[in-house]
């Protein structure tokens, strides 16, 4: 087991503004006062940890893993792969990742959605991995549909895949969503420019790689994460003002 | 021009959204089949050391109104206040938990072993704690918070005394409602905001 070592503080420009009125529930879900910043501490240095043991082989194919491999699911084949890095570019192996996604017509399997556009029998729209020695992972699924929701008049929400990654402390702990390359509704989606900053928001739209598709079978995305890295110094150890 | 600097930068959050369920509890969004079970849907194993403890609330948006759509997460040092994987510590705590607000009411449940004090960096000792990852449709980013206990002497806490109103600091503290039983209501913004945490 790892010593706990204190986190790099969390840039917090170069996340999402917390209130943001084009993104209506924003409004009232935001806190109003500022957050309490302190140094890391053992809460947030340690996480849970989750073994191999738990995962099931067909838990990252979303396209055979609502039916265990019966039937396959309909749309658009891909592979999302990447690799995840922390701050200082060390690879985080043997970390869950959680996907959930929209079917190919744009609608989720949940008990709240009820949108018109038809479940797919054989979708579920979920999956999840651990990530290699190297932090690389992949899941197969199909491409989910952009869809409308209620906010302004008439707003659709970008194809995405939403991301939830644990890293190996709880202060790593991170959602988001992967955006696809061209697709036009992403200039237009008040949650996407929740990201104020150009450079950030573009690190969540993933790039077609035809090198990582497979002919006659899939299309690939590369999908790359990066999370909170540790602070690094030999110095740590010591007593303060040494 | 300086040299610069060789660090990467995280990657940014996006909101859990409305669905979140589906990916991370399964079985609530009404997907069954896909996994055995939900992830962690308790903290620890029968026969872990310490006392069983049930703490319910509600989480509030600005408004008021409680939100039926979030899920939370629980981090927890065990009995002795060693996390899982530190050297001792109990096997039958994971120490980590995800529970939703009840679709309907907004409640959550979490019921848990009472964590015991957290030994830090430079001599610090945080009072027993449980660290909560709040998570739902509105929410751009992840908040952390933490649960105190108003029956703990929580006097020393380094945390705790960061924080300068004396009702703010209220706010991160449950109530005792009976033995083994305790209130924790999180109030996002405007009135008894609750104090989130950027550690
Ligand atoms: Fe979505």
């Amino acid at each position: 087991m790892r010593e706990a070592t204190a986190l790099l503080p969390r840039r917090r420009e170069m996340h999402p503004v917390a209130y943001y009125p084009e993104y209506k529930t924003s409004a009232v879900r935001s806190p109003s006062l500022p957050l309490l910043s302190m140094e890391s501490t053992p809460s947030e240095e340690h996480g849970p940890c989750f073994g191999h043991s738990a995962i099931g082989s067909l838990d990252n194919n979303l396209i055979t893993n609502y039916t265990q491999g019966k039937a396959l699911a309909l749309g658009e084949r891909i592979r999302v792969h990447g690799q995840v890095l922390d701050e200082n570019a060390r690879a985080v192996p043997d970390t869950l990742i959680e996907i959930w996604q929209a079917n190919a017509g744009g609608r989720y399997r949940h008990i709240k959605d009820t949108y018109f556009a038809p479940l797919d029998p054989n979708f579920g729209g979920c999956g999840r991995t651990l990530t290699d020695a190297n932090g690389g992972y992949e899941f197969f699924t199909v491409r989910p549909g952009a869809y409308p929701w209620p906010n302004r008049a008439n707003d659709w929400r970008p194809m995405h895949i939403h991301f939830s990654i644990f890293g190996h402390a709880f202060g790593q702990r991170l959602i988001s969503q992967m955006y696809f390359e061209g697709d036009p509704l992403i200039e237009l989606c008040p949650i996407v420019a929740t990201v104020r900053k150009r450079s950030q928001l573009e690190r969540l739209i993933a790039p077609l790689d035809m090198q990582n598709a497979r002919s006659m079978d899939y299309l690939a995305y590369k999908f790359d994460i990066v999370l909170r890295g540790y602070r690094q110094t030999k110095f740590e150890n010591k007593p303060q003002g040494m | 021009m300086a040299q610069e600097l060789d660090r990467l930068i995280e990657t940014p959050s996006q909101t859990a959204g409305p669905y979140v369920h589906i990916g991370c509890l399964p079985s609530f969004a009404g997907v069954e089949g896909v996994y055995p079970q939900d992830l962690a849907v308790t903290p620890f194993a029968q026969g872990a050391a310490g006392e069983i403890i049930t703490i319910t609330g509600s989480v509030y948006d600005g408004t008021g109104t409680p939100l039926c759509d979030a899920v939370l997460e629980s981090w927890q040092a065990d009995a002795q206040g060693l996390f899982a994987g530190q050297k001792g510590a109990d096997e039958k705590v994971s120490g980590f938990c995800r529970f939703a607000a009840d679709k309907d009411s907004g409640e959550f449940t979490l019921r848990t072993i009472k964590p015991a004090a957290v030994h830090g960096r430079n001599k610090q000792i945080f009072a027993p704690h449980i660290a909560l990852w709040i998570v739902a449709r509105g929410i751009n980013i992840g908040l952390q918070t933490r649960i105190y206990f108003e029956d703990e002497d929580n006097h020393a806490d380094p945390l705790l005394a960061r924080i300068e109103q004396d009702h703010r600091r209220a706010t991160l503290l449950a109530k005792k409602v009976s033995t083994g039983t305790y209130r924790f209501d999180i109030r996002l913004q405007g009135e008894g905001e609750t104090v989130f945490l950027d550690l």
